[in-house]
């Protein structure tokens, strides 16, 4: 690694200002002005890097500056790499890199809507967070008060781009969906039923989750990453712990890092097997989801013998995990998964003895291998797309490192392989859980109680069963937080599900829909 | 299609009959939190830790005023933990659904020792109880379409969480439809609003509008503590609380999230088929015996 950095340093020179390794498994890289474009792209193309995330944090009180950060992934290497900006505060602009690598379009827009800066040369630069009927505010400028009352909004929440043409017409649909599923809205541009272009209009649930982290008390903190997505709590809960435990340098016992592995897995598996039956049920084929609906509710009951909620809430903990089990629990684990293995094999066999199932799948919502790491595309939708990602096999945190599992990845990208990955990952799941509670070492579940030094900035990063989750945190003084920046998966995978849906029939877009799963309240926080 | 019957007719009926039967709750399972008011030594250390503000603290003139409010509880248990006299315990109550918002609020008033603990409790209350108005509607429902309701679920600003048990109601072992209960597709076909929150700036619009679109008579149900209050949310910039900020409700179910079984619980009594959550249920019973001991204390009466 030192070895990388000095490279970097030779070739630029000029720009890297400084090197701070303060903190384990993470680089931050300290630039000299506001302008990244060449570190990027060097570590982009010729170092096979990859952008995870790319976010603001408010610093004028203090350094007179704004900072954007720029996450980057480096293929064999678990150590974060952060390239840190500086923006004065005297003038509010950083070049965008949206046109070269449009897998930042979303989120360089989102820094324009919550901090004002503005991404210099972005091909699109209307908002995207905040609707276009939101006054002329930016939330997460240190002082723009969480409590403020705005105005009543008017005008259009947003101006659709009109498609013409003989038989062409716009469908719009939302933000309250037929189904009991999150708000957005998607105007779809049909000429009779294939789909020409499909437009998104999300952050409808944008709930302030990001300011509210600010200036919160961390112990208080770790309930509202449970409460970003709600079916990924425990991994969202877990991200913000492991970035906090980074921060502070406490060591989590090993006992906590097998009992949130197991964890992260049962969470991984219900949604899974869900995902699995709803996509039968879009396409009609009802049974299935029936079955995977019971087989889910043995899953949810055993979440709650091991957590006391049956959706893993209250259960991680700075430290480690809030409760220990009993011999009884663990032994609950594999009687559970013992009938839950048998009656998910007799789900998959239901499900491919279907023909007409399979007609429905194959080929249906395409997304390309070169579109979809073109826009970052991660987490099942990615792997079934070609992008071999998995933040447990090349970013190990909790037990993964001493359990064996494969990350299955396919080429086709249509719906039935996004079905494939979670099949895979589901039995997958299942051995990771049972070596982890075969190696479930004796000790404590949660580090002693530890003040959490002020000023650190740390990553933590749990590939939850949609993928990728990325937390970063800045501390504060007295045990509270100064900046919480959330990544969900469904961010990246948003811009995606556009192009997958293209040239599809409009009554298809349910199922892909559905192979996707996304995030809304993850995406608008 | 053989091998779909013989798996249907292997595995028979897997429908729990709640609330005829009790659900079968892990031993682990985490419901409302019950507070002996009177054997509570010090309410600051579970003020402290309760990330949503459902206990609330506040000194004045010597008295403490604590509200423990379960419109903002999310179960975490960790009043519990903070409380080290056992005054707070997890319980496994999870009928807890009210017709009247106040009906989730307990309070409590203590005198103080010079450390700030308590001293000596001087009152407590659960809440006024009132009548239901949910009853009204619910028999005008009940007269117009006999057992049947349909539902329209809207999710205003939740975090998805509540909307995986409300998805739960649907499968074979909860299966509402054994009720006559079902979910629509459209406003325009419902009776009832299912309503998650918290209601964001951005969904004001679309669910005042899906309220005007819905036939009266309804029923609004709002759900979750963010539906009730906010929750971890509260009030900000885009957020407006609870969804009786935006339009009349008529149940409240508390929980983060409510389990099925808590949701089926709150639909009935909005429909009236289900007598009101035992007010006792929140409390422990010896209270009222501990409180005219210390008002005893107290004022030597």
């Amino acid at each position: 690694m030192t070895t990388f950095m000095d490279e970097i340093r030779q070739r630029f020179p000029q720009q890297v200002r400084s090197v701070d390794e303060l903190v384990s498994g993470q680089f931050t890289v300290l630039l000299d002005g506001p302008d990244a474009t060449a570190i990027a792209r060097h570590l982009l193309t010729e170092r096979q890097a990859r952008l995870v995330s790319v976010f603001a944090e408010d610093r004028v009180h203090g350094e007179g500056v704004f900072y954007i950060y720029y996450v980057f992934d480096r293929p064999g290497d678990p150590t974060w790499l952060i390239l840190k900006a500086p923006v004065p505060a005297e003038n509010l602009t950083f070049p965008s890199l949206a046109a070269e690598f449009p897998a930042v379009n979303w989120q360089e827009r989102e820094i324009q809507d919550w901090f004002g800066l503005e991404a210099a040369g972005h091909p699109n630069p209307r908002r995207v967070a905040l609707h276009d009927n939101w006054p002329d505010v930016h939330p997460l400028c240190k002082d723009f008060p969480l409590d403020t009352v705005l105005p009543p909004f008017e005008g259009e929440r947003h101006i659709y781009r009109p498609a013409h043409g003989e038989g062409v017409f716009h469908i719009p649909v939302g933000p309250v969906h037929a189904g009991i599923i999150e708000p957005g809205h998607f105007d779809f541009a049909v000429a009779g039923e294939p789909i020409l272009y499909l437009q998104l209009r999300m952050f409808y649930t944008h709930k302030a989750t990001e300011k509210l982290f600010e200036n919160l008390p961390i112990h208080r903190a770790v309930f509202l990453a449970e409460s970003i997505s709600g079916d990924s709590a425990f991994s969202h809960g877990a991200a913000f712990c492991q970035a906090i435990e980074r921060a502070a340098g406490i060591e989590v016992p090993a006992r906590a890092q097998f009992m949130r592995t197991i964890l992260l897995e049962l969470e991984r598996i219900a949604n899974h097997i869900s995902d699995v039956g709803a996509i039968a049920n879009d396409v009609g084929f009802v049974i299935a989801n029936a079955h995977a609906g019971r087989v889910r509710e043995l899953l949810l009951g055993l979440c709650e013998t091991l957590t006391g909620s049956r959706v893993l809430r209250g259960m991680v903990a700075i430290g480690g995990v809030r409760r220990d089990w009993q011999q009884a629990q663990v032994e609950a684990i594999l009687s559970t998964l013992e009938v839950v293995e048998r009656e998910f094999r007799d789900l998959v066999a239901i499900l491919q003895s279907s023909n007409s199932t399979r007609e429905r799948l194959e080929r249906t919502g395409i997304l390309r291998p070169e579109k979809a790491s073109m826009l970052g595309v991660v987490g099942v939708v990615g792997r079934a797309s070609g992008v071999d990602l998995d933040l447990r096999r090349d970013h190990p945190y909790a037990a993964y490192r001493h359990l064996p599992f494969r990350v299955p990845v396919y080429q086709a990208g249509d719906v039935r392989h996004r079905l494939l990955v979670r099949i895979d990952e589901v039995g997958e799941s299942m051995q990771l859980i049972r070596a982890a509670v075969a190696q479930l070492p004796d000790g404590p579940h949660r580090a002693p109680a530890h003040p959490i030094p002020p000023g650190r900035c740390a990553i933590g990063a749990v590939e939850g069963w949609r993928g990728e989750i990325v937390h970063w945190v800045r501390t504060g003084e007295g045990n509270r937080l100064e900046r919480c920046k959330v990544k969900d998966p469904s961010l990246n995978n948003w811009p995606a599900i556009v192009e997958a849906v293209e040239g599809n029939i409009v009554a298809d877009f349910p199922v892909i829909n559905k192979s996707f799963n996304l995030s809304y309240s993850g995406t608008d926080r | 299609m053989f091998k779909i019957l013989q798996k249907s007719l292997s595995v028979g009926s897997a429908t729990a009959d709640y609330p005829r039967i009790a659900p079968r709750l892990a031993e682990q399972f985490r419901g409302c939190p019950q507070f002996d008011f009177a054997a509570w030594s010090d309410a600051r250390p579970a003020a402290d830790a309760c990330p949503t503000g459902a206990i609330a603290v506040r000194d004045r003139d010597g008295l403490r005023q604590v509200t423990v409010d379960y419109g903002r509880c999310i179960f975490c248990g960790e009043c519990e933990q903070a409380s080290a006299d056992g005054a707070v315990r997890s319980t496994r109550h999870f009928e807890l659904a009210a017709a009247d918002r106040r009906d989730l609020v307990l309070t409590a008033e203590y005198m103080l020792h010079p450390d700030g603990s308590h001293a000596a409790l001087r009152s407590s209350n659960s809440g006024p109880s009132s009548e239901e108005p949910a009853k009204r509607i619910a028999e005008a429902i009940h007269n117009l379409l006999g057992r049947s309701l349909a539902i329209r679920q809207v999710d205003a600003g939740s975090c998805n969480g509540c909307e995986q048990e409300i998805v739960a109601l649907n499968n074979p072992v909860h299966d509402i439809e054994r009720f006559g209960i079902h979910f629509v597709a459209s406003p325009r076909h419902a009776d009832m609003l299912l309503v998650t929150g918290p209601v964001t700036r951005n969904m004001e619009l679309a669910l005042h509008k899906t309220w005007a679109a819905t036939p009266d008579p309804k029923l609004v149900v709002a759900v979750g503590a963010c539906g009730i209050s906010g929750g971890i949310f509260g009030t900000n910039y885009a957020s407006l609380g609870g969804v009786d900020a935006v339009i009349p409700v008529d149940v409240y179910i508390p929980g983060c999230p409510p389990r099925p079984e808590a949701l089926l619980h709150g639909i009935l009594l909005a429909l009236g088929q289900v007598p009101r959550a035992n007010r006792q249920n929140l409390r422990i019973d010896i209270t009222d015996k501990l409180f005219s001991r210390a008002v005893h204390e107290v004022t030597g009466r």
